[in-house]
């Protein structure tokens, strides 16, 4: 890349030529305010509307103020950032926007880590002029099981428009309306559970203000740690101990496993275990289910396909019941780790603990927002009682924890409890992308060569890009393994399966960029994509700790087979681990035939 | 004008009518807007049900569909009523009154712009320019333009219609 | 068959039509065809405007020169009986000039059309739109042929430069330096289109040439593409306007058949073909970006230059937009010369420029005058000056995102730069006059009502701040104003002007800082008097029952809706001004005008 000389207020400074003045600016330290750019380099995903016009600067010799994040850099340019003609503007255009917001900040979901507030006070609007006689805009209320949308607070930096069109290509949200009336919404402005949202919550991820949030069930777990009546157990993801620090000021890709089990345990949780043993299931499931189907397939049978897909993922199960029910029957029919720990918990922990599963309230710390669904599925209930009972996010657990006054920087490493507190470095790297397929080969390999494995790092299937692939040599035989995160990627996959051009044998598919790492649940990475690569290497560094590295040499789950399920695939098995999936298509209009409409008749 | 059935449904005659459009334009997204004025021209409007309709047979998402015609004021998802009234509310006529004719044919049927009567007959729009500008202020019911139009003469032109 | 040697021109534009041209035009040929003596020897053609829409419809009886107005279908037998066989003129058809009260027969020496010099609308009112022959008859295609077979590209690209022709859509950017950059743009694929989203209220400029001349558009896009390297056009049109699509549609189907669109024009190596979009109703789709969006089937919302279209436009590939007059200029600037279209005008404004002339003034119409025109000329000598003897009070020029310039500003010549500079613009060329009766805070918040619909939503100042204005507006036209909102006012707009992603947004507080500039006095009279002068402001008048002209009948009393009417029978009544929400029914409702609305 050239370089080319400009000055940035009053400094002389060199950058890159093609960079945009955000960009240059950056470099000298200026950090120039803006609500609607989000540059996620690594997915090679860019929301770039110019549209909040917060960050415009004066560049000489042009007439208006210039968008800093869309304008480039050229070789000479003259840029003042922060002169008084540029301030009064920025102010102004703050105060357009805040008209038109409402001002409940002190119980917004979004208060304390709102974008829109932070520059708010750091442009010192102080009062709306006129305000009492502005419109501001309205819109009902919308609450689906995981996500809320409050468009009142919508700023239209189509960040969620793009992710969930460009990134996920699911095309739930798309801008409507003109003018005032401009918001991004659902079609019809219905609500999300009528439409084909996957729940993936990449739109709250991205969300600047709380126009988009999770459904909130804090209180929901003070009631359940309240009732003493009840057996209240939690379980918590992979992908949560490599981010909850974030929340509480730690540098991202700070592990917190141990400090996390301490805040649990003071929350008053009765029994603190891990996913990552029900992941280690999981495995054992769906690899028995993938040398199954494999064994099949290589032997002739035409009624088994391949490849196999995973099924961890609740709003990859979403995507594919919504946008492919013509291909229900290639995914793995291994429930996701979560519901296999409620399933578990419920049944066999339960029986050891002599209660009924009605007095037990299983709660799970999750990455995501879609398996606050996925726990509501009536899949997952027992004569109406659900496996899991609340599921709540990592930004809920930092909530919950602060309002405990429970500092993680602060807070002793503990252990899980037993059972299901034991794990395998198998089970912890299922929460970024790559991993669970990497835990997968792990067991299969072993179970298919009957041979021991030395090296159980497959570096191969490691990274970021959006869609990867890889060949396993199992001893002679060539596993071909595909990998994708972000639905958009999985649409390619799935395509090409449709079109017959895939010759994979298995898939991992995870919804959000980055696997559970960057889901919607997590502490908001406010578009730095560096944050998901950090967090990446967190887990792997766990696994790396770990002596046990193979899902299926997890002792506790040897024992829970041994003295309950049987063998993987059993019938137990699939009664309690595995499950079906439903055409969920977005139906068409209702079409009548001409003899039956009877208003035309 | 072919009106959908009440109901919210579609008859199967209508979902051929939507895919001949559709067909006639390749299904391709970039004519997204002339596939909507060739089924407007034909519904009338754009009820919900003819837009899922369209995002079917092109493999658009609705959401798409439904952003567009949110969009363009051209696309309405009401029926208009049998006699449509614009109001041009261009310059040249809002400067020689036509504000106030809104008035009166709002208060003459009871409805807002936007708004259809009761019984179906009368809609009232606003529009800006039909380029009929030495005739300020013009109304137009359907195809027919009034010209010169006084809010006394609201009544009259309603008469006409009324009895159709 | 006898030879026609008689033409009864008739005004087939929308204007005319709204006011039964068509069934005159019907009536003419019914009459000539019952009429053995004249049948076959006279032709009734159907032309675009002529422009004079306020005496519409217009009849031009030719060889003669005649010029008929406000012609009625039912005038048909008297124009062939009278005029067609005994050759008389019919007096009561011809144009009175309201202050000399003196009779004129032909076009040319009415004030209307004297100082007008009709270039871009040169075969409106003369040629059947729907006969190319007619077209062709008059010069047409002959640049598009010399252009194909004897000129290289670059020739073209620099007859238009040396023309100094700017575009007529608003920006007033050179054109042919807009053609050289999309000519020099690297792309196997590339575009030409024709803007024809008028979307100004009170501009019909682009429809009436597309309605009356559509083949200037063809022959113009036509030599573009040559010029810049594409095969390929699209024109982007209102729906709104059937007429104009209907002709243009039937001129592209022409100029195929004759060889000249299509493959291998005129037998050359050139191809080029015009297909058409649709608009659907959004203003902002004028705006270049946002049209492409719009061509592309999308949300029509403006992206930011660079990228300009040039490089990167339809499809991504470099594309040429002008809008229909800037076209139209195209075929005469080459069959006549750059010398000869730069004689025109200023020294940084070439040639001329079509008005569309409307408001309260005499001749409401389109007109073209060379660039240099002062606004007084306009105004008083072709427009006829101010309806029923009121006074002057202002003119708008451009639009939404224009300006309202007063008396002082009457002698300014009128070009792109010096509407600029005195707080207006060009626009594309609406010109809408206001006389004494008209509130000037008013005219601002009906500019802003319009754009408030039409911003498209996609940055926050546009979004946000214009409807902010309006609502500020509306507080000062409600008399509830305070000298603070009118600094409010001019700082928003400035920042407006400022931030706004688009033109739309650039421009849209135009309205609001001229008039604020302008009638400064007429805002704070709002303001602190509560005192709208004009009449206009409903809030700040009153209606009042004069006690003397009263009789007690009690009529207002029953029709008011808020019972703010109180008095005994047969005794004057009284209005409370605080209940009244001066709807007005009661001084409707009187037959003694007794009551009155007073400021």
């Amino acid at each position: 890349m050239s370089k080319i000389n400009i000055t940035i207020d009053n400094r002389k400074i060199e950058v890159e030529a093609g960079s945009t003045i955000l960009e240059a600016a950056k470099n000298i330290g200026v950090e120039i305010p803006t609500l609607c750019h989000m540059n996620l380099h690594d997915l090679n995903v860019e929301n770039k509307p110019a549209g909040c016009r917060v960050c415009v600067v004066e560049v000489e010799g042009r007439k208006n103020l210039a968008p800093s994040c869309a304008t480039k850099v050229n070789e000479g340019m003259v840029i003042r950032t922060n002169n008084m003609r540029v301030i009064n503007s920025r102010r102004t255009v703050m105060e357009f926007i805040l008209s038109d917001h409402p001002k409940d900040c002190l119980v917004c979901a979004k208060n304390g880590v709102c974008d829109l507030q932070n520059m708010a006070a750091q442009l010192g609007v102080r009062e709306i002029p006129n305000q009492e006689i502005y419109s501001m805009s309205e819109y009902r209320l919308d609450t689906s099981p995981s996500i809320i949308r409050n468009m009142d607070k919508c700023i239209m930096c189509r960040k969620c428009e793009t992710m969930c069109n460009e990134v996920q290509t699911v095309g739930a949200l798309y801008a409507t309306g003109r003018g005032f009336d401009a918001v991004v919404s659902t079609p019809f402005h219905m609500d999300l559970v009528d439409t084909n949202c996957t729940y993936c919550g990449q739109c709250v991820a991205v969300c600047p203000t709380a126009a988009l949030t999770e459904v909130d069930h804090t209180r929901a777990v003070i009631r359940a740690i309240n009732d003493k009546s009840k057996t209240v157990v939690v379980q918590t993801a992979p992908a949560v101990r490599a981010a909850l620090g974030e929340e509480f000021g730690l540098e991202a890709g700070h592990l917190v496993t141990g400090q996390m089990v301490a805040g649990l345990r003071q929350l008053g949780f009765d029994h603190i275990f891990d996913t990552d043993f029900a992941a280690d299931v999981t495995i054992m499931e769906e690899g028995t289910e993938l040398l199954d189907r494999l064994g099949k397939h290589l032997a002739g049978d035409k009624d088994v396909k391949l490849p196999i897909l995973t099924s961890c993922c609740p709003g990859w199960v979403n995507f594919f019941e919504t946008q492919f029910p013509d291909m229900l029957d290639i995914p793995s029919t291994a429930r996701s780790p979560q519901q296999i720990f409620g399933s578990i918990a419920k049944t066999y922990f339960a029986e050891q603990l002599k209660i009924k599963r009605e007095d037990m309230i299983v709660v799970s710390v999750m990455p995501c927002v879609a398996k606050k669904y996925e726990a509501q599925r009536d899949e997952f209930k027992t004569d109406g009682n659900p496996d899991v009972d609340i599921s709540i996010t990592t930004r809920e657990l930092a909530q919950l924890m602060k309002q405990a006054n429970l500092d993680i920087k602060t807070l002793p490493e503990e252990e899980f409890d037993q059972p299901m507190g034991e794990s395998t470095g198998a089970g912890v790297i299922f929460g970024t992308t790559g991993g669970v397929i990497e835990a997968a080969t792990r067991t299969a390999y072993e179970l298919y060569t009957k041979k021991t494995l030395e090296n159980v790092e497959f570096k191969q299937l490691r990274g970021m890009e959006g869609i990867r692939s890889a060949t396993v040599d199992f001893d002679g035989f060539d596993l071909k393994i595909g990998i994708a995160h972000g639905l958009g990627n999985a649409r390619q996959l799935l395509n090409d399966i449709r079109d017959g051009k895939s010759d994979f044998h298995a898939i991992e598919v995870m919804a959000c960029p980055g696997g559970c790492i960057g889901g919607g649940g997590q502490p908001y990475h406010h578009g730095d994509s560096s944050i998901l690569k950090k967090r990446a290497a967190a887990l792997y560094t766990e696994d790396e700790r770990k002596v046990k590295r193979k899902s299926h040499t997890n002792p506790a789950v040897i024992k829970v087979y041994e003295d309950f399920l049987g063998a993987p695939m059993s019938h137990k098995a699939h009664q309690l681990l595995h499950t079906n999936y439903f055409d969920k298509q977005q139906e068409g209009p209702e079409i009548v035939k001409g003899d039956d409409c009877t208003s035309c008749n | 004008m072919a009106i959908v059935c009440e109901k919210d449904q579609l008859q199967e005659q209508h979902l051929l009518k939507i895919k001949e459009i559709c067909n006639t334009f390749n299904k391709d997204h970039s004519e997204l807007i002339n596939i909507l004025h060739g089924c407007q021209g034909y519904f009338g409007y754009l009820p919900a049900e003819v837009q899922e309709a369209i995002a079917l047979e092109i493999d658009m998402p609705v959401s798409k569909v439904f952003g567009v015609v949110t969009f363009y004021s051209f696309f309405t998802m009401k029926p208009k009523g049998e006699f449509p009234i614009s109001v041009c509310t261009g310059t040249a006529c809002y400067v020689r009154g036509a504000d106030k004719l809104v008035d009166e044919f709002q208060r003459e049927l009871g409805i807002d712009v936007g708004q259809t009567t009761e019984d179906g007959k009368f809609s009232i729009s606003t529009l800006r320019c039909v380029g009929a500008c030495g005739l300020a202020p013009v109304v137009m019911v359907g195809d027919k333009t009034y010209g010169h139009v006084s809010p006394k003469m609201v009544k009259k032109i309603l008469k006409e219609y009324k009895t159709k | 068959m006898s030879k026609i040697n008689q033409h009864i021109l008739t005004c087939g534009g929308t204007g005319c039509r709204a006011s039964e041209s068509k069934e005159l035009a019907q009536n003419l040929r019914d009459e000539i065809a019952s009429n053995p003596a004249i049948e076959g020897s006279v032709k009734v053609v159907e032309c675009g405007c002529f422009g004079f829409c306020e005496k519409g419809p217009i009849v031009k009886m030719l060889p003669d020169n005649t010029f008929y107005t406000q012609v009625k279908p039912t005038n048909a037998k008297e124009i062939i009986e009278e005029h067609i066989v005994k050759g008389r003129k019919i007096e009561n058809l011809l144009y009175t000039d309201p202050v000399t009260k003196e009779v004129i027969d032909e076009s040319k020496n009415m004030g209307f059309y004297k100082k007008q010099h009709r270039i871009a609308l040169r075969n409106c009112g003369f040629v059947d739109p729907e006969n190319i022959g007619e077209y062709i008859a008059r010069e047409g295609y002959e640049a598009l042929g010399r252009a194909i077979f004897e000129q290289e590209p670059q020739v073209i690209i620099d007859t238009i430069k040396a023309s100094g022709l700017r575009g007529r859509g608003g920006g007033g950017f050179p054109t042919g330096l807009k053609w050289e950059f999309t000519k020099n743009a690297k792309g196997d694929q590339k575009y030409v289109v024709c803007n024809a989203d008028e979307g100004d209220p009170g501009a019909f400029m682009d429809r009436s040439i597309l309605e009356g001349d559509p083949h200037s558009i063809i022959e113009a896009m036509a030599i573009c593409a040559y010029a810049i390297g594409a095969n390929e056009g699209l024109v982007y049109i209102r729906a709104e306007y059937p007429l104009a699509i209907d002709r243009l549609k039937i001129a592209i189907k022409q100029a195929e058949e004759t060889g000249l669109l299509g493959d291998n024009i005129l037998g050359s190596d050139f191809s080029f073909k015009i297909t058409i979009k649709y608009g659907a109703g959004a203003f902002v789709c004028g705006e270049e970006t946002a049209l492409i969006q719009s061509m592309e089937g999308l949300r029509g919302e403006p992206n930011l230059k660079p990228p300009f279209p040039a490089e990167s436009g339809y499809f991504q590939k470099p594309t040429n937009v002008n809008n229909v007059e800037t076209l139209a200029n195209i075929p005469v600037i080459l069959n006549k010369g750059a010398d000869w279209y730069a004689s025109m005008g200023t020294e940084k404004s070439k040639g001329t420029k079509v008005f569309a002339l409307a408001g309260k003034i005499n001749n409401v119409g389109l007109i073209e005058v060379p660039m240099g025109t002062t606004l007084r000329e306009v105004i008083f000598d072709i427009g006829g000056g101010i309806k029923d003897g009121k006074k002057f009070k202002a003119v708008q020029t451009g639009g939404p995102s224009g300006g309202c310039l007063t008396e002082e500003h009457l002698d300014t010549p009128i070009d792109f730069d010096n509407l600029l500079a005195i707080g207006s613009m060009m626009g594309s060329g609406g010109m809408v006059v206001l006389d004494e009766d008209d509130c000037m805070v008013s005219m601002a918040q009906f500019y802003l009502e319009f754009t408030v619909e039409e911003s498209c939503g996609k940055c926050a100042p546009c979004r946000i701040g214009n409807k902010r204005l309006h609502e500020t507006l509306e507080k000062i036209t409600q008399g509830k104003g305070v000298m603070e909102d009118l600094h409010q006012l001019r700082n928003m707009s400035e920042v407006i002007k400022e931030t706004s992603l688009c033109g739309l947004g650039q421009t849209s507080p135009n309205p609001v800082l001229s008039t604020l500039d302008n009638f400064w006095d007429e805002y704070v009279e709002h303001v602190e008097d509560k005192k709208c002068v004009a009449g206009q402001c409903k809030s700040m008048l009153r209606y009042v029952i004069t006690e003397e002209d009263c009789v007690g009948c009690t009529a207002c009393v029953r029709v008011c809706p808020t019972n703010a009417i109180t008095g005994t029978k047969k005794k004057p009544h009284i209005i409370n001004q605080d209940l009244c929400i001066k709807c007005g029914a009661c001084m409707d409702k009187c037959s003694f005008d007794s009551i009155l609305l007073i400021a």
